[in-house]
């Protein structure tokens, strides 16, 4: 059975059919996206503290250049095939989908850094300033774990004060092992770990890694959903929209490598089958529009 | 009007699938994809110059987010330029995406009654 207006506009609506189901789509995605940036905005608002910094700037300014690229050659792919130009829309296409498997790339390296980033809460106040004054010094430890969690979350004008056990621990595990937290390590019999902080706030110089005692640690936690708000929140929006970008790239890499045998059948039908992907691709990185500054800069 | 023919185009008779008319938007998409990057670097830019008051920073950040968003609906997506039926999904959309941030964000204030000491929360 051949599909009924997939190039001729229907003479009701005016639209190809597809083109009418996409629309009908993205907006039940809006909803989809809605509901989540409200959600976000009701924790952030709600939130006691809420972490600023942790993610690279530089890293999402970059793939927020590299999806507005995509949103560029994928409209140009479409343009190419309008123009009988079979050949410039496999190269637009083909750097579309490079574009969303570097997007994707640096995502995952995003991802990677983070599920091995751990904060570390200690059991007392008098326990945890002891493993502060070894991280960074006698004198100046106490400080300069304080300073870190004063930054972290914008606390500079808050008269609050909070416990030593209440100040987290930012660093790395030896081995840098992935989602590692105090049950699994008990479970492999460990009683303790090398555990290398962060530098202190605004310096680069990593301190020597310190031995720390499974019996002294309250809570471990990589940056993972379970570790806070922030990044449950972060990892909910961040993952379904790389769930698109894939998604995306999946079927625009379908269009380019059935290309040549739709172009001989139907180049009209080719065309509209890209503009409807393409319109999904632009969603995607209006999304994204949106998410870089909530996520990375507010 | 002929039912075998689609209703002519919202905004006039623009032939739209034109070499002349696809060059055009050509340099507009190009353009409009100058607009986005210059746009990502004013908003990270304003990031470092630290604007002191937190809602006018919210408020900046979100006016340019805006209007890369509008470029890239009305030129990529077409929106500029399109039939009264997708207009009116759309129109829909906005109301109910509003109706579903307004419920979620009238919870902001809400507590279970059992959280409340002297009526305000514990």
């Amino acid at each position: 059975m051949e599909i009924p207006y997939a190039v001729k506009p229907r003479p009701d609506t005016g639209l190809y059919n597809a083109k009418l189901g996409i629309w009908l789509f993205l907006a039940s995605e809006v909803m989809l996206f809605g509901g989540l940036f409200s959600s976000y905005i009701l924790l952030r608002v709600g939130a006691d503290l809420w972490p600023h910094g942790m993610v690279s700037i530089p890293v999402g300014t970059f793939n927020t250049f590299v999806l507005i690229a995509s949103s560029v050659t994928v409209v140009m792919s479409w343009a190419s095939l309008k123009l009988g130009r079979l050949g410039d829309f496999k190269k637009y296409m083909a750097l579309t989908i490079a574009c969303a498997l570097g997007f994707l790339g640096v995502k995952s390296f995003e991802y990677h850094a983070k599920f091995t980033h751990y904060d570390v809460w200690f059991k007392d106040a008098a326990t945890a300033e002891k493993y502060f004054k070894a991280a960074y010094g006698e004198e100046k430890g106490v400080e300069a774990a304080r300073k870190l969690f004063v930054e972290r979350f914008h606390l500079h004008n808050t008269k609050a004060v909070y416990e030593a056990n209440q100040v987290q621990l930012p660093g790395h595990l030896e081995g840098n092992p992935l989602f590692a937290t105090h049950r699994s390590l008990a479970s492999a019999k460990k009683e303790s770990f090398q555990f290398t902080p962060d530098a202190p706030f605004g310096t680069h110089d990593h301190p020597k890694p310190i031995e720390v005692k499974l019996s002294d640690v309250e809570r471990l936690s990589a940056y993972v959903p379970k570790h806070s708000t922030y990044f449950a929140i972060y990892f909910t929006i961040t993952a379904l929209h790389g769930l698109h970008v894939l998604g995306g790239a999946i079927v625009l890499a379908y269009f380019l490598f059935t290309a040549n045998t739709w172009w001989k059948k139907n180049p009209e039908q080719l065309a509209n089958r890209v503009e409807v992907g393409g319109l999904f691709w632009h969603f995607v990185d209006l999304v994204w529009i949106f998410l870089f500054p909530i996520i990375y800069l507010l | 009007m002929s039912h075998d023919q689609p209703p002519p185009h919202d905004s006039g008779h623009v032939d739209h699938d034109s070499p002349e008319y696809i060059h055009k938007t050509i340099k507009k998409y190009l353009a409009v994809g100058g607009i986005l990057f210059g746009g990502t670097v004013l908003t990270v830019a304003m990031y470092y110059v630290h604007i002191p008051s937190v809602a006018a920073t919210i408020a900046v950040a979100l006016l340019i987010a805006s209007i890369k968003a509008g470029f890239v609906a009305a030129v990529f997506m077409h929106l500029s330029d399109e039939r009264k039926m997708i207009y009116g999904v759309l129109i829909c959309t906005v109301f109910f995406l509003i109706g579903l941030m307004g419920l979620t964000l009238w919870a902001m204030n809400d507590f279970p009654f059992f959280t409340l000491v002297d009526g305000k929360p514990a």
